[in-house]
């Protein structure tokens, strides 16, 4: 599944001037308020009709204003899940899951409703109402709705906006099994690059109406100088590295890769198995010299690669790791106190890393648990 | 309470002529009614306030100069009225048929404005969710607008039988006052008025306007109580 959009269109003062391309499985829309994304999304389902451009999803042309084709919404086959859930209120759960499966044309109906009930761990839920559902069961529902409408490929505008931290720690393992299970490729927007991070494999930053950077999503957020100055420091980098041994005693995973040797806890998996994980820059320390009588026990041997600084009291530190890059956020100030310059042997100290159980199929074994909410893990 | 039912041949005539007219006003002017209700709630045309205008001129016009207008324009001798008789043999003028669209016409305003008044109240959003599901314009009011704007139907619906039930002026203008075929409750009520001693006789029919009138509403009550039940909006 390809897409590749090019398009222009004034919103009043605003303009919306991209060209995209992608293959991701999930391409993160990234952005601050304001900067397009969600005039994007509607603009690829429909919603809007652009002043000027093409969008082609899967080789099918959905709009190209040159050649005056413009497919209509309930004819695209793409599925939009609203950050408002936007449940029918005189239907229950079922009878909304069901309502696009009806309108899916035979032949390409794959969407079954005893699958989508499991995959989003639903089927308590049908015979209810959508008024008296929570917001996180919702927005569950929402997307099993879009899915049985068998898109061929599915839109979120920021489907966990409105929802608080509990009810988004409910639902992203469901959209990661999404992303993982099913082969329909998704565009997400949001503003929120936690949620980025965690889900995206693809990654398109748009500031005012133009694209910043596109890319792989563990190349763009390594670029911490092009993300929001607000969120920079949730960007960071991806290691892919190997299971090398396990401490049962202390609960405790030995990760191996070029960089060096970290430990981990909470991470279930046989020693050999490939494992991804990512450090957020704002989780690394660097030191000048080798510490000691430090509780972290992850201290990784580098060389600095390049330190870039900018107007704000910060320093972005990307540090050489036999090969293997990690990204560090410090203050300037700190910088200049231990006077780090390229080339300068220094050591990483990693307080957290995430898993990135997304891209860590081999981590998994069998389905990720949507009650398990601790991806974020504590190394020291 | 014998005193109440005991009616004479013309009197139940009144009455049930008068539900006869009213039920056939209303149905017929649903369909149109909605038409029109979804033209002034989401078209944009040149002409809306003009179209707002005529639909509403029933409402502010004294009941005689609708039902003369009705009279020169739907009559034997009239324009749409010699239309109608030549190519489908449908009379209004003198008819019980008359005094249904006399009442249909009067209690049109009502119904427009109820059924509109829940249209604008339909959240778009909805509609723009059922579309990305794949349903088509037409579906979409099917399946999501109409169930949702039926308290307003229904709502619309009884305002405007109840307005039919008390309709008076235009339909005498249009269609007279002929017992046992034009002869509605009020006319009925009016005649007795003019009578003597048509007291007793007035007096009843006036008690059984109000019991349908009564029955009307709690019925719309009901209904109303259980489709909202049903939407439960959220």
């Amino acid at each position: 599944m390809s897409l590749s959009v090019a398009l222009r269109h004034r919103l009043g003062d605003f303009r919306l001037d991209v060209a995209i391309e992608s293959n991701g499985r999930l391409t993160a829309l990234f952005g601050p308020s304001g900067s397009g994304k969600t005039s994007l999304v509607n603009l690829l389902g429909g919603l809007l009709r652009p002043d000027e451009g093409r969008i082609v999803a899967d080789s099918r042309v959905l709009v190209d204003t040159k050649a005056g084709i413009f497919v209509p919404k309930h004819k695209r086959r793409i599925g939009y899940v609203f950050q408002d859930a936007r449940l029918f209120p005189h239907m229950t759960v079922s009878q909304n899951l069901l309502y696009g499966r009806f309108f899916a044309p035979t032949t390409e109906r794959y969407g079954d409703l005893d699958g989508v009930v499991a995959l989003l761990g639903i089927g308590h839920l049908l015979d209810r109402k959508p008024g008296s559902l929570s917001g996180g069961e919702k927005q569950r529902i929402a997307i099993g709705r879009a899915l049985m409408a068998s898109p061929r490929l599915i839109l979120m505008d920021e489907p966990l906006a409105s929802l608080d931290d509990n009810r988004k720690a409910e639902i992203m393992p469901y959209i990661e099994r999404l992303r993982d299970e099913t082969k329909i490729p998704i565009v997400y927007v949001s503003h929120s690059l936690g949620e980025v991070a965690r889900l995206a494999t693809d990654m398109v930053v748009l500031d005012s109406g133009k694209v910043v950077v596109a890319g792989q999503a563990s190349d763009v957020l390594r670029r911490l100088d092009l993300l929001p100055a607000d969120e920079r420091g949730e960007g960071g980098v991806v290691l892919d590295m190997r299971v090398s041994g396990r401490d049962d005693a202390f609960g405790m995973t030995t990760l191996v890769s070029s960089a060096g040797e970290i430990q981990v806890t909470g991470l279930d998996a046989e020693p050999g198995t490939a494992a991804r994980v990512r450090i957020r820059a704002r989780d690394v320390i660097v030191a000048a010299e080798r510490p000691t009588g430090l509780s972290a026990l992850n201290i990784l041997p580098g060389t600095i690669a390049s330190i870039r600084t900018g107007a704000d009291p910060f320093a972005d530190v990307l540090i050489d790791c036999n090969g293997q890059h990690i990204a560090a956020r410090i203050t300037r100030q700190s910088s200049e106190a231990l006077g780090l310059r390229p080339g300068l042997p220094v050591f990483a100290i990693i307080k957290s890393v995430t898993f990135d159980r997304a891209n860590t199929a081999s981590v998994a074994a069998g389905h990720p648990q949507p009650q398990d909410k601790t991806i974020n893990e504590k190394v020291e | 309470m014998q005193w109440l039912l005991d009616l004479t041949p013309d009197e139940w005539d009144a009455v049930r002529l008068s539900i006869k007219v009213s039920a056939v006003a209303m149905v017929f002017s649903l369909p149109p009614g909605i038409i029109i209700a979804l033209l002034l709630a989401r078209g944009r045309f040149w002409g809306k306030s003009i179209l707002n205008g005529i639909v509403h001129l029933p409402l502010i016009l004294p009941p005689v100069v609708t039902g003369y207008l009705l009279l020169i324009t739907f009559g034997r001798r009239g324009p749409v009225g010699a239309f109608l008789d030549q190519h489908f043999g449908i009379v209004f003028s003198f008819r019980w048929t008359g005094a249904a669209l006399a009442c249909g016409i009067m209690a049109f305003p009502l119904m427009v404005r109820a059924i509109r008044l829940s249209i604008e109240a339909v959240d778009r959003k909805l509609e723009a969710a059922a579309g990305t599901l794949g349903a088509n314009p037409l579906w979409v009011f099917g399946t999501i607008t109409l169930p949702l704007i039926l308290p307003g139907i229904v709502a619309g619906m009884i305002l405007a039988f109840a307005k039919a039930m008390g309709e008076f002026g235009a339909t005498i203008t249009f269609v007279s006052n002929i017992p046992g075929e034009t002869q509605t409750l009020p006319s009925a009520i009016y005649t007795f008025t003019q009578v003597p001693g048509g007291n007793a006789g007035a007096l009843r029919l006036t008690i059984i306007s109000i019991i349908i009138a009564m029955a009307a509403l709690v019925a719309s009550e009901v209904v109303a109580r259980r489709i909202s039940r049903r939407i439960e909006i959220e």
